[in-house]
């Protein structure tokens, strides 16, 4: 990676190193403690890192409020769970197949927006979900409408991955964690490489100032549909994992509210910031399905204050996000992680310049 | 049963073209689409019931149904009214010079706030809606009918509206709405307390918002925390089919859209009565953003 | 002008009932500087936005190096070789000054995102060529030393000059500049209107809207009057100074003002 202060680069790369060896060792050390649940919860962030590196592309670095995202999630798991059920197709196949699908369902959205204005992107993507979940829940022929798709894992083969001599079945939570683990460092490698070349720029001159991008020779058009389709094909691979791993899809897992759900991840940890939305995916996922593990555990099912307490605050999650987006936006607007910006050399140009001239 | 359809679609249109005033009016002078307007409009059934609720115990306006439901519905709209101005005063003014996705955000956030205030505070339930009015239903000939609620229903947005026509037309404040949306820098410039135009533009939208919510409760008999999404949704697509920003437009559109929809689900099937709605928003969006009345607005560079 | 690189023909548009610009013809010749002046209101940003393709004209014709440029896009525009800047401040506020001047660059290069991707090696010799170029028109306009600095961290002076480097490195033929001085006291005016001539010397013609007559006489070959959207003169520094029409309805109004 090119640019970045030589001091900080050392700390960002001891960061780093150390984030991925948690991530690593974290399943290890819950089957030691037998904290089971928490792999499960463990495997569901990573999901949702997934889903937010995505959904940052978008809205991050282009500046397009996605109000839909969950749409595109829903349609890579119904695009793999209907394929795999009555094609019995791999899943080394649906998993680019449910990610092109979303990609092409989001690039078909960027275009229709193309012309719009920020808030009414908002508004069409927001209707866009909504489109989707009614459909979903009333396609009943295709879909099994609001009942959902069950097992899907017994109908499909076990995916089954041999790397050098070593074979990774995904049949259980570990196996699905570091699964998913390995797609989150290679969605952040890919997206970290796009960031910090001329498509990045473009994406993040165009959420600067639309217009000026595009007098300075930005193909706003083309930038604006492949940032939808390459942020949406996250989500369709995210759709594919997760209708393997958990085996049971319905329509309410993919509506509007899911879809704030992971805006608020991205304002709240910072917008176009790789760290900024892995902490603001660990926080929001994160920490309420820890709080009621370990609030279970220590009430040990005897001491009920605890419980309610916790009832109360997963009552009030909703409510404290709420507020948390109106906070953020309004004293830390950047987020918890403010995004950098990929710096170049110091030296100073020997050549004088010369104007090339158009084509 | 066409003549039915019409006359449910009229009773849906007013609520409608009440609730997308409320967008129209904001829009129209901050240029800011108020994300948080379907949860005014909740929180305005909500406020109707209390303050029935109240009335009752209080043994006040008991044996006068249509002086109970009036109080009801003023009582709604002063309290939605100043929750708007609150809104504003806490989610938006300390944005007017962000990025322009930080209102929308702060907007969500206030949405996602009042619904879940609900839930928690009243109830996850829904909640009926106190009987007031007697219900007769009126023969209008064939098969059609007409309701006393839906009387109501017509007769009280078609009231609110000629008012809020009148009160921008001809009064002083009115008048300063009109010129601080044309131009809010020429508005300070000539002495109009910009600040001030928006909190009554606020007021006044969110009022609006109430009684539709009211109203809304009076007619399907029940509240519940998360009742504004659909119908908010709904009369945004109204404001933007009349052109946003446009006030006739608004009601216009509200109308043309409540009639459509029961056409809707009249004749082809009432199980995709919402996504028609959202289809139609989609398309007038992509296709005619200015809306069916409005003209073409350019950008300046 | 022998060789004539940018030539429009009756250039008109309106805007509801105001005739912002009405049949404007007039040329820019290779490596020539031309200043557009008016009073406010005149129009002359309008041309720019119909020049760049911000507005499509009503009517009339521009041809740029002999090709038409109405019903294009601004990115094609620019690529053909018209590069602006804007008389209100439009940078892109949270990126780095080099990635301004490099986004400037982005419509000379080529390759989409699976070459972002697989960093191929004529990829990285692009996103090379990318940084030299900025450090380039960096060091042109003066500002080496704020490379890695946001672009909202400038000072107002050194805003206005990122924005020549960052329409400079579009690699134009013609530079249109909106009001380059607008805000500066002489001395700085004076080392933009040296930062134009270098321009010129490095081979591309200049557009420029100017109120300072300081500048607009001293740098000038040839000076092109709007009034009320229709040009009202056109000529040498030394004639527009003596033009009656110009006198009543520009420096007259101002006199007037001050
Ligand atoms: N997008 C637009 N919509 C409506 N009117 C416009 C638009 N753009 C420009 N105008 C009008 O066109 C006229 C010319 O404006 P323009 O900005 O070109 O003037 P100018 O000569 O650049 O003035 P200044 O010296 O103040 O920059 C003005 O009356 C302006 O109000
Ligand atoms: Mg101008």
């Amino acid at each position: 990676m090119k640019g970045v202060a030589p001091g900080r680069r050392t700390v960002i790369r001891i960061l780093t190193a150390a984030a991925i060896a948690a991530a690593v060792l974290l399943p290890q050390i819950l089957q030691r403690y037998q904290q089971y649940h928490l792999i499960h919860v463990a495997g569901l962030i990573a999901i949702y890192v997934l889903l937010a590196l995505g959904l940052n592309v978008i809205i991050g670095y282009t500046g397009i409020l996605n109000l839909g995202y969950a749409a595109f999630y829903g349609i890579g798991a119904y695009t793999a769970a209907l394929l795999a059920i009555h094609f019995k197709i791999s899943f080394w196949l649906l998993l680019p197949i449910s990610g092109l699908a979303a990609a092409a369902a989001g690039a078909l959205i960027g275009m229709t927006t193309l012309r719009l204005r920020g808030d009414y992107i908002a508004i069409v993507t927001l209707g866009f979900v909504e489109i989707v979940r009614l459909g979903l829940n009333n396609l009943d022929f295709l879909t099994n409408g609001p009942k959902g798709l069950p097992g899907i894992d017994q109908t499909i083969l076990v995916p089954q991955l041999t790397l050098a001599g070593r074979s990774l079945k995904l049949d259980n939570d570990i196996s699905y964690y570091y699964f998913i683990l390995l797609l989150v460092l290679a969605a952040i490698f890919v997206l970290l490489r796009l960031h910090n070349s001329r498509v990045g720029r473009s994406w993040v001159a165009i959420r600067e100032d639309e217009s000026a991008a595009e007098i300075m020779g930005v193909n706003t058009t083309a930038m604006k549909i492949q940032a939808f389709a390459t942020g949406t094909f996250f989500a369709g691979v995210a759709g594919c994992v997760y209708t393997h791993w958990v085996g049971f899809i319905t329509p309410e897992l993919f509506t509007f509210w899911e879809s704030v759900l992971l805006v608020v991840m991205i304002v709240l940890g910072g917008m176009g910031s790789t760290a900024g939305v892995l902490l603001g995916a660990l926080l929001i996922v994160g920490i309420p399905e820890v709080l009621r593990d370990v609030l279970q555990q220590f009430s040990g099912g005897g001491a009920s204050s605890m419980k309610s307490f916790y009832d109360n605050l997963i009552l009030a999650r909703m409510l404290i996000f709420g507020v948390i987006m109106m906070v953020i936006v309004i004293f830390r607007p950047q987020g918890i992680v403010p995004p950098k910006r990929p710096r170049v050399s110091e030296k100073k140009s020997g050549s004088e310049p010369a104007p090339d001239g158009g084509v | 049963m066409l003549f039915q359809q019409l006359i449910n679609g009229l009773t849906l249109g007013s609520i409608y073209a009440l609730i997308a005033l409320g967008y129209t009016l904001v829009y129209g002078i901050l240029l800011l689409i108020n994300f948080a307007h379907s949860e005014i409009f909740m929180m305005g059934a909500y406020f109707g019931v209390f303050s029935l609720m109240i009335f009752e115990k209080l043994h006040i306006f008991q044996g006068a149904p249509f002086m109970l439901v009036a109080c009801a519905l003023a009582a709604s709209m002063i309290c939605t009214g100043l929750l708007g101005v609150i809104v504003e005063f806490a989610a938006y003014r300390p944005l007017r010079n962000a990025p322009r996705l930080a209102p929308l955000i702060s907007a969500i956030g206030v949405s996602i706030f009042l619904q879940n205030f609900m839930m928690i505070v009243v109830s996850p339930e829904s909640k009926t809606f106190p009987d007031t009015i007697p219900l007769h239903v009126y023969k209008l000939g064939g098969t059609a009918s007409i309701s006393s609620l839906q009387v109501i229903i017509i007769v009280v947005s078609v009231a609110l509206m000629a008012a809020l026509h009148l009160f921008i037309k001809y009064t002083k404040m009115g008048k300063a709405m009109r010129a601080t949306s044309q131009d809010a820098e020429t508005a300070k410039l000539m002495g109009i307390n910009v600040n001030m135009v928006i909190s009554l533009t606020f007021f006044i939208g969110a009022a609006l918002g109430g009684a539709a919510g009211v109203l809304n409760g009076m007619y399907y008999g029940s509240v519940k925390y998360n009742m504004g999404f659909i119908p908010g949704i709904k009369a945004f697509t109204a404001a933007v089919l009349g052109g946003i920003g446009d006030v006739r437009g608004a009601m216009i559109g509200g109308f043309v859209l409540g009639i459509l929809e029961s056409l809707g689900a009249g004749y082809v099937s009432s199980a995709y009565k919402d996504v028609f709605a959202f289809v139609i928003l989609i398309l007038v969006l992509v296709f005619r953003p200015q809306g069916l009345l409005g003209r073409k607005i350019s950008n300046k560079v | 002008m022998e060789n004539k690189l940018l030539e429009t023909e009756n250039l008109t548009i309106h805007f509801g009932g105001v005739r912002a610009v009405e049949n404007v013809s007039f040329s820019v010749g290779e490596k020539e500087i031309v200043a557009l002046i008016g009073p406010n209101g005149a129009g002359k940003t309008t041309v720019f936005n119909l020049l760049t393709g911000v507005y499509q004209p009503l009517s009339g014709a521009i041809r740029f190096k002999g090709e038409r440029v109405e019903n294009r896009k601004p990115n094609t525009i620019t690529r053909m070789g018209i590069a602006r800047t804007f008389q209100n401040l439009r940078l892109f506020q949270n990126m780095t000054v080099a990635e301004n001047v490099m986004v400037g660059y982005t419509c000379r290069m080529r390759g989409g995102m699976l070459v972002a991707i697989l960093r191929t090696g004529p990829f990285k010799k692009l996103e090379a060529a990318a940084e030299e170029k900025a450090h380039e028109w960096l060091s042109f306009v003066g500002l080496s030393a704020r490379a890695n600095e946001l672009a909202r961290n400038l000072a107002y002076g050194e805003q206005r000059r990122l924005e020549i480097a960052r329409a400079m490195a579009t690699g134009p033929n013609l530079l249109l500049l909106d009001e380059p001085t607008a805000g500066m006291n002489p001395a700085e005016s004076e080392s933009i209107m040296e930062l134009i001539r270098g321009i010129r010397d490095l081979g591309a013609a200049v557009l420029l809207i100017e109120h300072d007559m300081r500048v607009v006489m001293g740098i000038s070959g040839r000076i092109i009057v709007l009034d009320y959207g229709e040009k009202i003169a056109e000529g040498r520094p030394e004639e527009i100074q003596k033009n009656e029409r110009v006198i009543e309805a520009y420096l007259g109004k101002k006199a007037a003002k001050g």
